[in-house]
C-alpha cells in the first residue's frame, strides 16, 4: 500500500490519498493520470489492469485501487 | 419530425396520456409503438438501419452470454482432468469465438454509419484522384444515427465485457435503441441504466410532469429565442469567407459559442424533459462548460457523455492493450518520462482524431479533433509551471480576476478552434482565424456590418437579454439545482415560471410563417 500511496503523491503531491475517496469523481484523477498510473502500476506491481476494471469505484481511492490490484495479482496466480 | 414542431407536439400530447392511462404491464410496448412511429417519419431507410442495428447487436449479446456460461460449465468440468494449460487453452478458444462475432457486429454496425455519414465523401475523393463519376449521396437523415449506434455499441462492449448480462427479450432492446427522444442528438447512454428503466412500469406525477415541462419550455426558449436567431448571423458570416474577415471573425467566434450552447443545451433540455415526463431519468450531457478553467476540463463538462463513451471503449482499451503495453516497455531505453506517455499520447490522439471524424467527412473536423487533442496534452505537460506559478503568486491564482481570466481564455481558446467548423476547407478556417490579428476593421463591423448579417437590432437585443439570462441561470445553478428551487416555491409560482417561458417564446422565439424551425446543430454528428 506505502508503495501505490508513493506513486500517487509523486503524481499529485498536493492530495491526502489516505482520506481522499473521490479522486476520479472529483476530477483529481484525470484520464490522462490514469493511464500513466496503470503503466506505472504494471511496471512496479507488475499487474495488468484490463480495460473493464477502469471504471470510477476502482480508482475514487488508494484503497479501493489496491484491492483491486490484490484481486487481479491472486486471479494471476 | 423536428422538436420545434407542431407535429412533435401533437405526437407528445397524445404519447403521454396514453403511456399512463394502459395497464403498467404494456406501458413499454405502447412507447416502443410511439418509437416506431417516430422512426418511420425519419424515413423508411432510417429505420431499416435501427432494425439492422438491433438484431445483429441482439444476436451477439445473447451468443455472448450463451459462450460465458458454456466456458464455464467445461472449464469446470476439465478442471479434474485437465491442465492449467488445457483449460487455459480452451478459454483462450472461447474468446476467440466471442472477439470474431465482436468484430463482425462491429464492422456491420460502423459500416453503415461510416457509409451514411462518409460515402459521399469517398465518392467525391475517389472522382477527384481517379476521375471516375463521384459515387454515393449525401442521405438526408433526419435521425442522428452515430447517437443510437453508440449507445447500442456500448452495450454490445458492455455485455461482450461480461460487465452485464444480456437483454434476453430483443424488443427491449429496440426499444433502448429507439427511445424517441435521444434520436435527434443523443446523450449517448448506457442500457444499464436508461434501458433497464424504460421497460420498467411508470406511474403518472404531476409534479414531476410540471418540472419535466419547465426542463422542456427552458429548452425550446434557448433553442427558438437564442440558438435559431445567432445562427442567421453565423450562417451569413460562414457563408462568406472572403467578405467577413478581421473582426468578423471575432464576432463569429462569439455568436457561434453562444448558438451552439443553446442549440444544443436546448435540445438535451427537451429530451432529458421528455423522457422525465415519462418517468424515465436521462444521463445529463453538461454541466456548465462555459465555466471550464482548462479545454480538459470543458471536454468533461460538454457533451459528457460523448467524451466518457470515447474514454470507456477506446481511450482506456487502447492504452492497456497488448500492443500499447509492449511500445511503451520498447521505449523505456528513452527514459521513464517518454515510456509512460507513449500509451496516453497516442490513445489521446487516436481519440481526438476518431472524435474529429464522428463530427464530420470534412477534413476540417479531423484537424479540429487532433488539435484538440494536442492542446489538452500541452496543457497536461505545462501542469508543473502552472503550479509554481500558483506557488510563486497564491494571491493573484486564487483571486476571481484570475478565476474569470482562466474561463475566458478557455472560451475563446475553443471557440477560436470551432472556427474549423464554420468552413469548408482548412484553408479558409486558418485564413479567416489569421485574419483577426492581421485586418483592422472594428470601424465596418460597428458601422453597418453587425446589422448586415440578416438580424436587425432587435434580434441582437433579444439574443443579448437570452444570452445573459442563460449566463444568469448558470451562475445560479451553482448554488443547486434551479428547477428545484422554483417546484419548492409550489405549483403556483412554478406554472407562472411556465407560462412565462412559454409566452416569451410565443413572442420573440422564431417559428411560424417565414421562419424555418432548423434542425438541431448536432443532429447532423
Amino acid at each position: 500500500m506505502e508503495q501505490l500511496l508513493g506513486i500517487l503523491r509523486e503524481m499529485h503531491p498536493e492530495t491526502d490519498f489516505e482520506t481522499e475517496t473521490n479522486l476520479v469523481d472529483d476530477g483529481i484523477l484525470a484520464s490522462f493520470d490514469i493511464v500513466m498510473l496503470i503503466t506505472r502500476i504494471e511496471e512496479e506491481f507488475d499487474v495488468v489492469i484490463p480495460a473493464k476494471d477502469i471504471v470510477p469505484e476502482n480508482f475514487n481511492s488508494a484503497n479501493a485501487l489496491y484491492a483491486l490490484i490484490q484481486k487481479i495479482a491472486e486471479q494471476d496466480d | 419530425m423536428l422538436f420545434p414542431s407542431w407535429a412533435f407536439l401533437l405526437f407528445l400530447a397524445v404519447l403521454v396520456p396514453v403511456y399512463f392511462l394502459v395497464p403498467k404491464r404494456i406501458q413499454w410496448i405502447v412507447l416502443l409503438l410511439a418509437n416506431a412511429v417516430f422512426v418511420c417519419f425519419a424515413g423508411v431507410l432510417g429505420a431499416v438501419f435501427l432494425v439492422v442495428t438491433v438484431i445483429t447487436v441482439y444476436a451477439a449479446t445473447r451468443m455472448f452470454d450463451a459462450s460465458f456460461a458454456r466456458q464455464k460449465e467445461t472449464l469446470a468440468a476439465m478442471k479434474a482432468t485437465h491442465t492449467k494449460e488445457e483449460r487455459k487453452s480452451m478459454r483462450l478458444r472461447f474468446e476467440k469465438r466471442r472477439r470474431i462475432v465482436l468484430v463482425l457486429t462491429l464492422v456491420l454496425n460502423f459500416g453503415i454509419l461510416f457509409a451514411l455519414k462518409y460515402g459521399a465523401a469517398i465518392g467525391r475523393i475517389s472522382a477527384n484522384l481517379f476521375g471516375t463519376e463521384a459515387f454515393g449521396q449525401e442521405l438526408a437523415l433526419t435521425m442522428g444515427i452515430s447517437f443510437y449506434t453508440f449507445s447500442t455499441v456500448g452495450y454490445l462492449f458492455d455485455v461482450y465485457r461480461e460487465s452485464i448480462p444480456a437483454e434476453k427479450n430483443p424488443f427491449r432492446l429496440a426499444l433502448f435503441t429507439s427511445f424517441f427522444p435521444l434520436l435527434v442528438q443523443g446523450p449517448i447512454t448506457r442500457f444499464e441504466t436508461v434501458g433497464r428503466e424504460l421497460s420498467k412500469p411508470h406511474s403518472f406525477d404531476g409534479r414531476r410532469f410540471l418540472s419535466a415541462s419547465l426542463r422542456i419550455a427552458w429548452g425550446y426558449w434557448k433553442k427558438l429565442i437564442v440558438a435559431d436567431r445567432l445562427l442567421v448571423a453565423v450562417r451569413t458570416l460562414c457563408a462568406k469567407p472572403d467578405a467577413y474577415r478581421g473582426g468578423f471573425i471575432l464576432v463569429e467566434m462569439l455568436l457561434y459559442a453562444a448558438c451552439l450552447y443553446a442549440d444544443f443545451t436546448g435540445g438535451i433540455d427537451i429530451t432529458i424533459g421528455v423522457g422525465e415526463m415519462l418517468g424515465v431519468t436521462v444521463e445529463e450531457n453538461f454541466f456548465r462548460p462555459y465555466f471550464s478553467k482548462n479545454i480538459a476540463e470543458y471536454w468533461r463538462r460538454w457533451h459528457i457523455t460523448l467524451g466518457e463513451w470515447f474514454k470507456r471503449y477506446v481511450y482506456y482499451p487502447l492504452s492497456v492493450s497488448k500492443p500499447m503495453r509492449d511500445l511503451s516497455k520498447n521505449t523505456r531505453r528513452f527514459g521513464a518520462g517518454v515510456s509512460r506517455r507513449v500509451p496516453v499520447y497516442l490513445a489521446t490522439i487516436l481519440v481526438w482524431a476518431l472524435t474529429g471524424i464522428w463530427h464530420g467527412s470534412n477534413l476540417t473536423f479531423l484537424v479540429w479533433g487532433l488539435l484538440n487533442g494536442i492542446v489538452i496534452l500541452l496543457s497536461e505537460e505545462l501542469k508543473p509551471l502552472y503550479a509554481r506559478f500558483h506557488v510563486r503568486f497564491p494571491k493573484l491564482t486564487e483571486s476571481t480576476f484570475y478565476r474569470g481570466f482562466t474561463v475566458i481564455r478557455t472560451v475563446l481558446l475553443l471557440s477560436s478552434l470551432r472556427i474549423l467548423d464554420c468552413y469548408d476547407s482548412v484553408g479558409k478556417a486558418f485564413s479567416a482565424f489569421f485574419s483577426m490579428f492581421t485586418t483592422w476593421n472594428w470601424g465596418a463591423v460597428v458601422n453597418g456590418g453587425i446589422q448586415s448579417l440578416g438580424l436587425s437590432c432587435t434580434d441582437y437585443a433579444i439574443a443579448f437579454l437570452g444570452v445573459l439570462a442563460m449566463f444568469t441561470l448558470s451562475m445560479v445553478q451553482r448554488k443547486g439545482a434551479i428547477r428545484k428551487r422554483i417546484m419548492k416555491r409550489g405549483t403556483v409560482f412554478s406554472v407562472c415560471v411556465l407560462l412565462v417561458l412559454i409566452g416569451t417564446i410565443l413572442i420573440f422565439g422564431r417559428y411560424g410563417f417565414g421562419f424555418d424551425a432548423s434542425q438541431f446543430i448536432y443532429n447532423r454528428f
